[in-house]
C-alpha cells in the first residue's frame, strides 16, 4: 500500500490526536522524531558543581589516567533542555497502551491494577537511598522487609523455605533448574537424570530454561480435556528424568484436577516437581503448591502480587521450595538471627518493631547453587509486594482469587458462542477461546482480531498462545476490572465477529486508530535496523589529557 | 480485596451468567485431598495504616551520614526527570510490547536506549537490558561459548566478586569451567590482571577472557593488551564497564572489546538495596543472532510511516523454546528507560562532569588520607573513581565509623583474604569536600 492510498486515520479514542500533522524533521512520517532530532550542540540539562581548588590540589598527586586508557572521542548523547526531554518522553508516553489507560486483558501476564501507594513506599528515602552493602547495623529495614516478604510468601505458597534473589520468572526457573541439578548431584544420579518433562501446552522460558541448564526436554501432551495426559506422564517419567515442569493452572486456565496424582508419580520416580507459578493468581488461599506436594515454584511478583510491569520489567520471580530442596537456595538468606519468629511476626503484623530483633544475611550455606544475580535481587519489587500483601491482607487475597476466577469464567460463557472455545470447563484466572471459525468462515485470522481490538482503546488478549490451540486468543481478564468493562469486551468481541463475517476487509485494515498501522516485521528481521546512526560527521573529540574540571567535552 | 470494583450485586449477576451458586464452585477441579487450610497472613490494612507500617520498616535503616561505598552499585545525583519519566503510568504499568501499534513509546525510548548504549560504548549493537551487570556478564559468558564453540570461560579476579559468583553459578549448568586469572597483589603491584597468568591461563580453548575496566579495585586494566592476549588464541574479549567512567575512559569498541557487559545503576537508578537496577550488553552485529534477549528494531506500516517491533524474535524462548539463545522474558525495561533519561538530562558534558568530579573526589580522598598519614596507595598503577588504601586495622576501625554513621569504603577482605586491611574507598559528585574532611577526622579519631 502507498502512502497516496493509506486509509484516512480517525481517531475516536483521541489518543493518537495530539500527533496529527507533526513532523519529525526529515522523516515526515514519525509521530515523535528521535531524541537525536532536538539535540542541539552545547544545550544542556542538568548540571554538576565544579571541584574546589583544595580538591584538585589533592589530586594533583595522585596518579594519572595512562593517555591510552583515555577515550578518543566524546559519545554523542543528545544535548537537549530538561523541557525538550520531558516532551519528547511524555509525547513517547502518549503512544503506549496502559493498565492506567484501559482493559489489559493479555493472558498470562495478569495485568491487574498497581496501585500507587505501592510507588510510594519504594521511594521512601530510608529504602531508596539503602545501599545494599550498606552494614547489616544500618540496613535492619531493609533485611526485616526481606525476611517479612519471606514469611507472607511461604504461608501463602506452602512452602518451608524461599529466596527472593531471581530477578525474573525465568530467572526463577533457572534458578529452580539449577537446584534440581544440584540435588540430583548431591544423590549420586547428576549424570543419569539428564531429561526434564514439559507439557506441551509450557510457556517457552520452561524447555528454554531447562536447555540452559544442559537438560534435555521431553514434551508431554495434553490429553482432550487440556489437562496433563497421565499415562503419558507416567510412561515418560523414569531414572532419567529430574523434573517435571508444570504450569498450574495451565495456560489454557485450568487447574490440573489429578494435580496430586501428578506429583505422587513425579516423586515415585525421584525426580523434582516443579511448579511454574505464572498462574498464581487464580488460587490464592485455594491450593497451596508446596503444601500439596509441590518440590519448587517461582512466584511472579510482577504479576500475582502487582508489581507494575514497566514496559517489559523489572520484575521478580522468587522460589520457594520444599525441605529437601533447602540446602540448595542461593545465598546470601535473609534471616532472623536473634529474637523469635513467632514474636517478631505478631509485631510486625501489629505494625511494631521487636526490641532485640537482629536481623542478618545467611551466607555461610555450602550446598547453596552460589548467587543468581548480584546484591540481593529487586529489593524495590519486594517493597511493592510487601505493601500489597499487608494492603490486603489474607481475606483480600482470597477475594482477590475468587473474582479473577470469576472474571474469567464470565467472559468464558458470555462469549463462547461468538468464538469457538476448545475446553469448555471450569476456568481459572484466564479463558482460551480460539478463532478457528472466523478464520474458516471468513479469511479473518486470529491476529486481524487483536488488531481490531486495538481499534476499541483495548489491549488484545495474548495471541497464538498457548501452541496447541488454534489461533488462540488468551484472555485474562483479573480482578480489578468492573462489570462495565467485562461488559463492553464482550459487546467490542462481539461486534468484532459480525465485522468479520461482513466485512471482513474492514477487519483486515485494522488498527486504524493507532499511531502507526502494522508494521513489517518479518521486513524489520531481514535488515534489521538496531540504532540511529549519526550523519558522517565526525564524533567530537573528548580531551586527550587527563580530565580537568575546566574542560568538559561539549 | 481492597482494590476490588464488584459490588455483592456484580458478584451475584456473574455467578448467575456462570450457572453456579457460590464461587468455591469454580474451585471444585482441585482434588480434596490438596486444598488449601486456612493460613496465617494478617489482616488488610488502610492506607494509613499500611503506610504507617511501611514508614516504620523504612526508619529502622540507617542512611548514612557520609559514605565512601561504592563496590559495584554507586550513589549519584539521580535528576528529578528521571522518576518523573519513569513514574508515568504509560511507561510503568504496559506490559512487553508485543502489540507494537500501542507500544510505540516503549518501543522507540527502547530503540533509544539501544543507541545511546551503542553510543558510550563504542558497539555496533545494544540488548534491550538484563536483570543485572552480574547476568549481563554471565550471559555474555554464555554467548561467547555459543560462538567459539568452546566450553572454558577466563574471568580476571578485577571482577566484582558478586558477579564472578553469578557467573559460576550460570556455568554449573551446562558444565562450562570458569577459569579465574589472578590480579598482580604484590605489596607494589599494579592491582591489575597478571599478564603472566593471561598468557598461561588464556589457551585456545578458552571461549571468552573477561576483564573489568575499571577493576573492582578501581584500578585502571590494560584493555588493549589484554583483548590481543585473547584474540590471539580465538577468543571473545568481554569488557565489563562502569558506564558513568566512559565520558573518560575509552569506549571498548576502540580497544577491541567482542562484547560489553555493565551495570547500568549509575546512570539514574537508586541503589534501592540492590536493585531495581539494569544489566547492558552490546556486541558487534556480526554476533547478533547469538546475543540474549530482546532486541528493538525500526521498521514501516503499510503507508511508509516508521515505527519500531520487537526483532529477530527467532532468538528468543517464546519462538524458538529449547532451542533459544538464552530463556530470558522480562527484562528491566522500566529501569532501560531510567538509564536512557539519565543520559538524555546529563548529556556529554554533565557525564563527563559526572565522571571528572567523581574521579577527582576519589584522587581527593586518598590525597587527605595520605596526607594525613592515616592510609596509603595498596597499589601502584592508576585508578578511576575507586581506590584500594592500606589502612591499618581496617575492619576494626571501618565499625567504628558505622557507629558514627560513617561508612568509610567496602573491605576487600571480604573476597580476597590478601587484601586484608586494605579499604576499597568510592566517590560520586556528590562527594563533598565536607564528607572527607569527615571521614579524615573520623579515621584520624580512630588511631
Amino acid at each position: 500500500m502507498s502512502a497516496v492510498d493509506a486509509p484516512e486515520r480517525s481517531d475516536p479514542s483521541g489518543r493518537g490526536a495530539a500527533f496529527s500533522g507533526t513532523t519529525g524533521g526529515e522523516e515526515l512520517t514519525i509521530v515523535e522524531p528521535l531524541i537525536f532530532a532536538r539535540s542541539r550542540d552545547e544545550r544542556r540539562g542538568v548540571r554538576f558543581p565544579t571541584a574546589s581548588d583544595r580538591a584538585l590540589n589533592h589530586a594533583d598527586g595522585q596518579p594519572e589516567l595512562p593517555a591510552s586508557a583515555l577515550r578518543a572521542a566524546a559519545p554523542r548523547l543528545p544535548e537537549v533542555t530538561e523541557l525538550d526531554l520531558l516532551r519528547h518522553f511524555n509525547r513517547l508516553a502518549h503512544l503506549n497502551h496502559a493498565i492506567d489507560l484501559g482493559f489489559y486483558p493479555l493472558g498470562s501476564c495478569t495485568m491487574k491494577y498497581n496501585p500507587k501507594v505501592n510507588e510510594w513506599a519504594a521511594r521512601l528515602p530510608g529504602l531508596a537511598d539503602s545501599h545494599p552493602l550498606d552494614p547489616e547495623p544500618m540496613s535492619q529495614g531493609s533485611l526485616e522487609l526481606m525476611w517479612l516478604l519471606g514469611e507472607l510468601l511461604k504461608e501463602v505458597s506452602g512452602f518451608p523455605a524461599i529466596s527472593l534473589q531471581p530477578a525474573a520468572g525465568a530467572h526463577g526457573e533457572l534458578t529452580g533448574m539449577l537446584m534440581t541439578r544440584a540435588y540430583h548431584r548431591a544423590n549420586g544420579e547428576g549424570e543419569t537424570r539428564t531429561k526434564v518433562l514439559v507439557p506441551d501446552s509450557a510457556h517457552g522460558t520452561n524447555p528454554a530454561t531447562a536447555s540452559m541448564v544442559g537438560y534435555q526436554t521431553v514434551t508431554i501432551r495434553s490429553n482432550e480435556r487440556g489437562g496433563i495426559d497421565l499415562d503419558a506422564l507416567r510412561g515418560a517419567l523414569g531414572p532419567d528424568v529430574a523434573a517435571l515442569m508444570i504450569t498450574n493452572p495451565s495456560t489454557l486456565g485450568i487447574f490440573e484436577d489429578q494435580i496430586d496424582q501428578v506429583i505422587a508419580a513425579v516423586q515415585d520416580a525421584g525426580a523434582i516437581a516443579y511448579m511454574d507459578g505464572a498462574n498464581l493468581n487464580a488460587i490464592l488461599g485455594r491450593f497451596q503448591p508446596g503444601a500439596a506436594g509441590f518440590d519448587i515454584m517461582h512466584f511472579n511478583l510482577h504479576k500475582t502480587f502487582s508489581t507494575p510491569h514497566g514496559g517489559g520489567g523489572p520484575g521478580a520471580g522468587p522460589v520457594g521450595v520444599s525441605e529437601r530442596l533447602a540446602p540448595f537456595l542461593p545465598s546470601p538468606i535473609p534471616v532472623l538471627a536473634e529474637g523469635d519468629a513467632d514474636e517478631v511476626r505478631a509485631n510486625a503484623w501489629a505494625g511494631r518493631s521487636t526490641p532485640g530483633a537482629r536481623f542478618a544475611l545467611d551466607d555461610d550455606r555450602p550446598g547453596s547453587i552460589g548467587k543468581v544475580r548480584s546484591c540481593h535481587g529487586n529489593f524495590g519489587m519486594f517493597v511493592r509486594a510487601y505493601t500489597y500483601i499487608r494492603s490486603n491482607g489474607g481475606s483480600g487475597l482470597r477475594t482477590i482469587s475468587d473474582d479473577a476466577v470469576l472474571a474469567a469464567n464470565y467472559l468464558r460463557v458470555r462469549l463462547r458462542g461468538t468464538y469457538d472455545l476448545p475446553y469448555d470447563r471450569i476456568s481459572k484466572h484466564e479463558v482460551v477461546f480460539s478463532g478457528r471459525r472466523q478464520k474458516r468462515e471468513h479469511g479473518v485470522t486470529t491476529l486481524d482480531i487483536a488488531k481490531a481490538i486495538l481499534d476499541h482503546g483495548i489491549h488484545p488478549p495474548t495471541i497464538y498462545f498457548p501452541l496447541i490451540v488454534e489461533e488462540a486468543l488468551m484472555v485474562e481478564p483479573t480482578e480489578t476490572e468492573s462489570l462495565e468493562t467485562l461488559d463492553q469486551f464482550v459487546d467490542v468481541m462481539e461486534e468484532i465477529a459480525r465485522t468479520a463475517a461482513t466485512d471482513s476487509a474492514a477487519i483486515k485494515r485494522a488498527p486504524i486508530t493507532t499511531p502507526v498501522g502494522r508494521l513489517d516485521e518479518a521486513a524489520a528481521a531481514r535488515r534489521p535496523d538496531l540504532r540511529h546512526q549519526f550523519a558522517d560527521a565526525p564524533a567530537a573529540t573528548a580531551p586527550g589529557s587527563p580530565p580537568t574540571p575546566e574542560a568538559p567535552t561539549a | 480485596m481492597v482494590y476490588s470494583p464488584h459490588t455483592e450485586a456484580d458478584r451475584a449477576r456473574m455467578l448467575a451468567a456462570v450457572g453456579v451458586a457460590t464461587v468455591d464452585a469454580l474451585f471444585d477441579d482441585i482434588p480434596s485431598a490438596v486444598r488449601a487450610g486456612d493460613w496465617a497472613v494478617p489482616p488488610p490494612l488502610v492506607e494509613q495504616d499500611v503506610r504507617a507500617e511501611l514508614a516504620r520498616l523504612a526508619g529502622r535503616n540507617r542512611i548514612p551520614d557520609v559514605s565512601f561505598l561504592g563496590a559495584g552499585v554507586y550513589r549519584h545525583l539521580v535528576p528529578s526527570v528521571v522518576g518523573e519519566v519513569i513514574g508515568r503510568p504509560e511507561f510503568a504499568t504496559s506490559y512487553t510490547p508485543y502489540q507494537p501499534e500501542v507500544s510505540q513509546g516503549t518501543l522507540q525510548s527502547i530503540y533509544e536506549f539501544q543507541s545511546l548504549i551503542c553510543e558510550l560504548t563504542g558497539m555496533e549493537v545494544a540488548t534491550a537490558s538484563h536483570y543485572d551487570g552480574a547476568t549481563a556478564t554471565a550471559e555474555a559468558a554464555l554467548m561467547a561459548c555459543r560462538l567459539t564453540r568452546r566450553s572454558r570461560v577466563a574471568v580476571s579476579a578485577g571482577v566484582n566478586p558478586d558477579y564472578r559468583r553469578v557467573l559460576e553459578t550460570y556455568c554449573s549448568g551446562p558444565g562450562i569451567e570458569v577459569l579465574t586469572v589472578p590480579l598482580d597483589l604484590a605489596e607494589t603491584g599494579s592491582g591489575t590482571t597478571d599478564a603472566a597468568r593471561v598468557e598461561a591461563l588464556v589457551t585456545d580453548d578458552v571461549a571468552c577472557l573477561i576483564v573489568a575496566q575499571p577493576n573492582f579495585y578501581g584500578q585502571i586494566e590494560p584493555m588493549r593488551d589484554l583483548a590481543e592476549a585473547a584474540h590471539a588464541v580465538g577468543a571473545q574479549f568481554v569488557a565489563v564497564v562502569e558506564p558513568t567512567s566512559l565520558a573518560i575512559l575509552e569506549a571498548p569498541g576502540a580497544y577491541g572489546a567482542d562484547i560489553v557487559a555493565a551495570e547500568g545503576q549509575p546512570l539514574g537508578i537508586p541503589a534501592s538495596f540492590g536493585g531495581p537496577y539494569v544489566g547492558l550488553m552490546a556486541a558487534r552485529m556480526a554476533t547478533v543472532r547469538q546475543m540474549p534477549g530482546r532486541l528493538v528494531g525500526a521498521a514501516r506500516d503499510g503507508s511508509g510511516r516508521k515505527g519500531y517491533v520487537l526483532t529477530l524474535q527467532a532468538r528468543e524462548q517464546h519462538i524458538r523454546r529449547e532451542k533459544a539463545a538464552s530463556n530470558i522474558c522480562t527484562n528491566q525495561a522500566l529501569m532501560a528507560l531510567a538509564a536512557t533519561t539519565y543520559l538524555t538530562a546529563v548529556g556529554p558534558a554533565g557525564l563527563h562532569e559526572v565522571a571528572d568530579l567523581s574521579s577527582v573526589q576519589a584522587r581527593h580522598t586518598a590525597g587527605a588520607l595520605e596526607a594525613a598519614g592515616l592510609a596509603e596507595r595498596r597499589f601502584g598503577g592508576s585508578y578511576f573513581a575507586e581506590v584500594t588504601l592500606r589502612l591499618p586495622d581496617a575492619a576494626r576501625r571501618h565499625a567504628a565509623l558505622v557507629e558514627q554513621g560513617i561508612v568509610a569504603g567496602y573491605l576487600p577482605e571480604r573476597d580476597e583474604p590478601a587484601l586484608n586491611d586494605t579499604l576499597l574507598v568510592a566517590a560520586t559528585e556528590l562527594t563533598s569536600d565536607e564528607d572527607i574532611e569527615r571521614l579524615v577526622a573520623a579515621l584520624e579519631s580512630t588511631r
